[in-house]
């Protein structure tokens, strides 16, 4: 395997940078436009990764993560549906209070490979799902409002089935090889 | 009668076309792209008036994945295209996006005088510290010591400190973003675009094929723990002290903008036409 592949492969850490403590919202509002915002931007990113695999021919991976695009797009749809809006609301002004840069449902842009295999890509769903599920735990121990701790509550209950159900879905996928990512034309061959 | 409905509000969807990048799956420019559509969104101008204008390399194919027009110009001459554009046209919102070595190399010297000319545009350079396009050679951003088999032991030539030369040049906004934080860097091109003048953002934006370990920048890089400033020599300090992932708005100045002739702001090709008739 190739450094670039092995890098590609390793357990996603999330970034160490910024950290910033955990601010529960102030209102159910505030805390569903937060859910929302993760869930479509989850979506987003399904959909690119789905665009650019199907660009590059791997086509079962690029199915895959068109699925989760559905499915993460469903959980927006349900949310706006739950809350009554009718467009996205704006989120709480300031700095979401998220570990790293992104939701924490969301897929680093740059843990992707060209020549990934489904499991790698139900590895990184896993990855996204038990963020989540620590995200709403953390803000329900955090939050100040009943009602936002419910709803972290329930969300979190929601994400740690999400956890289980993909863990299953793992099961059902063969691992890779070990020579996964090697290609005997690589876009890095410069002789 | 019913009064027309307003109407809707622009999206980062509204500023995509249809066509799909084919950068390799991981780039950063893929959140480059993001970032700019989400831009456009929050300063909701119109697609039809934004121009995006590039130069050659992987991160200058942006325009075609743009819903605005666009100009996919020649290696390192986007600054010279833009300028022109702007100047002609003061109503449009012009951007210019390419690569480091389009940017600060082949085009370092239009890169200098667009800074000095404070021309009312944003310029976005995606900094990957190497020529990705042509199969990772090494570029002005790149390591001195960056060891590969096209430069091996390194170039030993020193880095190209794009911010600094920018500052110094008389750019009248400069900010560092990172293609890893896609949201904040929407933000941070959103601000470049309502400053007026020539407003330069750098974007850390990893090649994961011939940089894998840059991977390792979403470790490093940072909020800037400092306000953006107006005072140059401040920033000069700031930008020349830090760790190079200080991620912000680090100057924001007050210069006027090169100024724009009225009555001239619009010119039909049949004008252009009557200026080259013999």
């Amino acid at each position: 395997m190739t450094p670039a592949a092995k890098k590609a492969t390793r357990t996603a850490k999330r970034p160490v940078t910024p950290k910033p403590g955990v601010k529960a919202p102030r209102t159910l509002n505030e805390f569903m436009a937060l859910a929302l915002a993760m869930e479509t931007e989850a979506a987003q990113r399904y959909a690119d990764f789905a665009d650019a695999m199907e660009m590059h021919n791997n086509l079962e991976v690029a199915a895959l993560f068109r699925k989760m695009a559905v499915i993460e797009g469903k959980h927006a749809t349900q949310i706006m549906a739950e809350m009554g809006w009718k467009e996205p609301p704006a989120l709480p002004s300031g700095k979401p209070t998220w570990e790293g840069f992104e939701a924490p449902e969301t897929t680093p842009g740059d843990e992707v490979h060209y020549l990934m295999q489904p499991w790698h890509a139900l590895q990184l769903a896993l990855q996204n799902e038990q963020r989540a599920e620590r995200f709403f735990g953390r803000l329900a121990r955090a939050a100040t409002v009943d009602a936002v701790r419910r709803a972290a509550r329930e969300l979190q209950a929601e994400e740690r089935e999400h956890v289980e159900l993909v863990k299953a879905w793992i099961k059902k996928v063969p691992p890779p090889d070990s020579d996964w990512a090697n290609d005997p034309d690589p876009p890095s061959y410069t002789d | 009668m019913n009064a027309p409905a307003p109407p809707a509000a622009l999206t980062a969807a509204s500023y995509k076309s249809a066509y799909k990048p084919i950068w390799c799956p991981g780039c950063g420019d893929y959140s480059v792209l993001s970032s700019v559509t989400k831009a456009l969104a929050k300063v909701q101008v119109p697609p039809h008036d934004v121009v995006v204008v590039s130069g050659i390399g992987c991160s200058s194919r942006i325009p075609a994945y743009t819903s605005c027009y666009g100009f996919h110009g020649v290696h390192g001459r986007a600054l010279a295209a833009g300028t022109g554009l702007k100047v002609a046209r003061p109503e449009l919102t012009v951007l210019v996006a390419g690569g480091d070595g389009d940017g600060y190399s082949i085009g370092g010297n239009h890169f200098l005088h667009a800074c000095r000319r404070n021309v009312d545009l944003t310029y976005i350079v995606m900094d990957n510290h190497v020529y990705g396009m042509t199969k990772g050679q090494a570029s002005p951003t790149t390591e001195p010591d960056w060891d590969n088999k096209l430069s091996p032991g390194g170039t030993g030539v020193r880095s190209f400190h794009p911010l600094v030369i920018a500052l110094a040049s008389g750019a009248n906004f400069v900010a560092r973003a990172f293609a890893g934080d896609p949201n904040g860097t929407a933000e941070i091109i959103a601000q470049a675009i309502r400053h007026p003048g020539f407003s330069f953002v750098e974007v850390l934006s990893p090649c994961i094929t011939f940089r894998p370990e840059q991977r390792e920048w979403k470790q490093r890089a940072h909020p800037a723990p400092v306000a953006p400033t107006d005072d140059p020599a401040r920033a000069a300090r700031r930008i020349m002290t830090d760790d190079g992932f200080n991620i912000g708005v680090l100057y924001a100045g007050d210069r006027p903008p090169y100024p724009t002739l009225p009555g001239k702001a619009k010119c039909t090709p049949a004008d252009l036409e009557a200026e080259f008739a013999l």
